[in-house]
């Protein structure tokens, strides 16, 4: 596939094995989009919902961040279901309550308001770094940007790697640029590397952008940063997700998968869990290993769960926005 | 608690930070989540079948003279879902003859642009009647709901509209002929696709002016006779197309018939020699399409995953019941290993179960006598020394005819389950080390419908499809099937082709025009 060597080292001196495999693109699609034929219904689809709500990374990356709509995106990502509507659905037998979201992601600049707002919860705080969303900046603005970051408290990073680098063959330095970063994260945060695969432009480069990040230390691999459409898909969650698999059983280490942008309704991400369910298998359907990062699908999974439990739809305007 | 305090004491400055190989542990418990699959069943409530199904001739359903019927029933249940009407010699001759009235009263006389009418008509209420279709398929059959839905009833439609678009254009599909019917076509079709096959055969068989008597399979009657019903429905003249059931008899006596002119058989090459001999002094025109053997050959640079995904598909599709199933898989030799660890891995994640769970990706055998000679093969198999898997978490449902899907591997060219046809979910492997010996292994066959071939390089794709014997090639892919692509085989596999323009020249004489006809106008 590749004429040239990877030849990628580590600053240590030691050669980087890249494992490389070609992709397919309609077959890999084909596959990708049978997921969507699965039907999970009634007792199973009630606990796949309240398992996307704790997977989900409520995400807020707007120019227009306040301090105000952070606050109030935490009170959600803690409390996701209105007062009301709770005291409604208790009447139900079986009815829990919703639990709160993975994680809160945010730019640095809103690190210290969200930390501050979700203190004592189990809820994360994600946030993106390494000149989001562009990449397009000197590596030591990307570690001062991770760091400062950090050190707000924030315990999650969610970095995008150098595509300029990635699509001019330079893959030392996208190797190069995540090692940093996460060395920059320590052992404080944990680290997510966005590959924007809207920008990859194939299957290929992005099987092995997922390597590359795999070996130079990603905890997760995220497919974008929403800035880009395509965003999420689930042909590109499934080339990703292979990755994963084929480096679990070289190394036995697992890492996760965060697909983010696009998926806005309860049907999709549940077509995303049946493809976790069938490639890397079910342990992977657990927020240490999966995520949606995601705005919109909060409410949708929520709607559902009131559809469950009193067989009916209720109008958008019974959720609150944030 | 503990964790944010931690975060809190945090230093401003960033070079305090340890570096570290670890991630730190999150502070939400591991729970992974067993994603469960709930029943999620098509309702039958869209299907009212009858308790007894007549003969349908000429434009109307009649009861047999045999005055028989026999059950057709449900592999999923093994129970009975109705009773169906045994054609006997008079009754096949009682439709052969409004057929051949059909087609000098009425359909020979329609302006061409009419019988694409009519053609259109019917695709378009099979496709409003798809949901009603696809179940039925589903009960008699027994393959998934997700199949019958998604490609055995939109495909049929297809056919129709495919060809409806022909009928008035037939002066062009072939330069310097003009086409006239043959008369009355003989089809006899299997029970694998039994709706499909009744669409690849009347279609264009009333498409170029002929007129036809269907006999569907014995096990799978009961779309063909609900077609029967969209046929009336769309007005067709009566007599047009005539269905009759029955079995291997009813065949007999309809390829004996004088007053056919043509046959069209899809089913075992067994029964295809026998109507070939048994016509052989008459004038009748044959297409057979019959078994195969086929061969998916993955070279060491294919896609791998994507590779596993078409041996998949390519093999337990329809329960392997298909003609053209990739049921030898060639492997090179230097990633045997890996296909074969990565095959019994994805196999473990197929769903075998109720056919109308749309969760189900293989359903029901057609048949007792089916299954019975599957299992068969496969201890002969195991017997010439294939090593033997099947997925070992799979539960099969407790009443109906189901089984594992499985494989064997190492098996040689000289084994039994290498050269001959099993029609079930059975995939034999074997190996090669250079493509001349894939493409010899692949060829090593008394048959020749089609085959598969992975690689990522296109010169070795192209290179190989040359040189296979097979009427069908898929490159990085397997079973797709279009309406305008002809299919048919190589050697015992069948004569002629059915589908796109060259499924049109079965059912015609092919006429050329006076040379100074010709002549004048150039």
């Amino acid at each position: 596939m590749y004429s040239r060597e990877l030849n990628i080292t580590r600053p240590s001196g030691q050669s980087v094995p890249i494992f490389f495999e070609p992709i397919s693109k309609a077959g890999a699609e084909e596959r990708a989009l049978s997921f969507t034929k699965r039907s999970i219904k009634s007792s199973a689809k009630i606990k796949a919902l309240y398992q996307i709500i704790k997977m989900i990374d409520l995400t807020t990356l707007e120019g227009s961040d306040t301090p105000g709509k952070v606050k109030q995106l935490c009170a959600k990502a803690l409390n996701p279901l209105p007062h009301a509507m709770q005291s409604q659905l208790e009447k139900f037998s079986g009815f829990q309550t919703v639990p709160p979201v993975a994680a809160v992601c945010v730019y640095p600049e809103q690190v210290a308001t969200a930390v501050k707002a979700l203190q004592g919860s189990s809820v994360h705080v994600a946030s993106v770094a390494t000149a989001f969303p562009s990449g397009q900046a000197h590596l030591s603005i990307k570690l001062e940007d991770t760091k400062v970051a950090v050190s707000d408290g924030a315990d999650e990073i969610d970095m995008v790697i150098n595509r300029g680098a990635f699509l001019s063959g330079d893959y030392q330095k996208v190797f190069d640029e995540i090692a940093a970063v996460k060395e920059a994260c320590g052992s404080f945060a944990h680290l997510k590397v966005i590959l924007e695969t809207g920008e990859l432009g194939t299957y290929d480069h992005v099987r092995l952008a997922s390597e590359i990040a795999m070996e130079a230390g990603a905890d997760f691999i995220k497919t974008s940063t929403g800035k880009i459409s395509p965003a999420a898909t689930l042909p590109v969650t499934y080339i990703m997700l292979q990755a994963i698999e084929r480096y679990y059983e070289r190394t036995g280490k697992k890492i996760g998968m965060k697909p983010a942008g696009g998926i806005r309704t309860a049907k999709l991400a549940i077509s995303y869990m049946c493809m976790v369910n069938e490639t890397v298998g079910y342990p992977w359907l657990s927020p240490q290993l999966f995520r949606f990062g995601a705005s919109g699908l909060l409410n949708d999974v929520l709607k559902q769960i009131y559809k469950q439990f009193t067989g009916t739809y209720c109008y958008d305007y019974a959720f609150s926005l944030e | 608690m503990a964790s944010k305090s931690r975060v809190v004491s945090r230093s401003k400055t960033s070079k305090s930070l340890p570096p570290t190989e670890l991630a730190p542990p999150l502070k939400l418990p591991e729970q992974a989540f067993k994603l469960e699959y709930a029943p999620a069943l098509e309702s039958k409530s869209i299907v009212s079948i009858k308790d007894r199904y007549d003969l349908f001739i000429g434009g109307r359903f009649i009861s047999p003279k045999t005055k028989k019927y026999f059950a057709t029933i449900n592999p999923a249940t093994g129970k009975k879902l109705a009773e169906v009407a045994e054609a006997g010699s008079d009754d096949v001759a009682l439709a052969v003859e409004a057929a051949k009235a059909a087609g000098e009263k009425y359909w020979r006389t329609l302006a061409p642009a009419g019988r694409g009418r009519y053609l259109f008509r019917i695709a378009r209420i099979m496709q409003e009647r798809a949901r009603e279709l696809a179940v039925l398929e589903t009960l008699d059959n027994g393959k998934p709901i997700k199949e019958s839905r998604d490609i055995d009833i939109p495909l049929a439609a297809a056919h129709f509209f495919y060809y409806a678009g022909w009928a008035d254009k037939l002066e062009y599909a072939f330069a310097g002929h003009k086409m006239r019917p043959l008369g009355v076509a003989g089809q006899i079709i299997p029970w694998n696709f039994p709706l499909l096959m009744a669409a690849w055969k009347i279609a264009p068989a009333l498409a170029t002016g002929n007129t036809v008597v269907l006999k569907p399979a014995e096990t799978t009657p009961l779309t063909a006779l609900l077609l029967a019903e969209i046929i009336q429905e769309a007005d067709l003249p009566p007599g047009v197309v005539n269905i009759i059931t029955g079995d291997g008899k009813t065949g007999a006596a309809l390829v004996e018939h004088p007053g056919v002119d043509k046959i069209a058989f899809t089913g075992s090459t067994e029964v295809g020699k026998r109507i070939l001999s048994s016509s052989a002094h008459s004038a009748k025109k044959l297409t057979l399409e019959l078994g195969g053997k086929s061969a998916q050959i993955v070279f060491e640079d294919a896609a791998i995953d994507q590779a596993i995904e078409g041996i998949v598909n390519g093999i337990f599709f329809n329960q392997g019941h298909v003609c053209c199933a990739g049921s030898r898989l060639l492997v090179e030799e230097s990633i045997a290993d890996i296909v074969v660890k990565r095959l019994k891995k994805r196999m473990e994640n197929i769903r075998l179960g109720d056919p109308l769970d749309k969760n189900t990706d293989i359903g029901a055998i057609n048949s007792a006598a089916e299954l019975k000679k599957i299992n068969k093969y496969v201890e002969l198999g195991i017997k010439e020394g294939g090593e033997y898997y099947e997925p070992t978490k799979m539960n099969l449902p407790t009443e109906g005819f189901f089984r594992k899907p499985c494989f064997l591997n190492q098996v040689s060219p000289s084994g039994s389950l290498y050269r001959e046809e099993i029609f079930g979910p059975v995939l034999v492997i074997s190996t090669f080390r250079t493509p001349e010996e894939a493409i010899s292994k692949a060829n090593d066959t008394p048959y020749g419908l089609a085959a598969g071939i992975w690689s990522e390089k296109v010169s070795k794709v192209l290179d190989t499809a040359r040189s296979l014997k097979a009427g069908v090639v898929w490159a990085n892919t397997y079973n797709k099937f279009d309406p305008s692509s002809p299919f048919g085989g190589y050697k015992e596999s069948g004569w002629g082709r059915e589908g796109g323009k060259h499924g049109l020249l079965p059912y015609v004489e092919l006429i050329k025009p006076d040379a100074e006809e010709m002549k004048s106008k150039t």
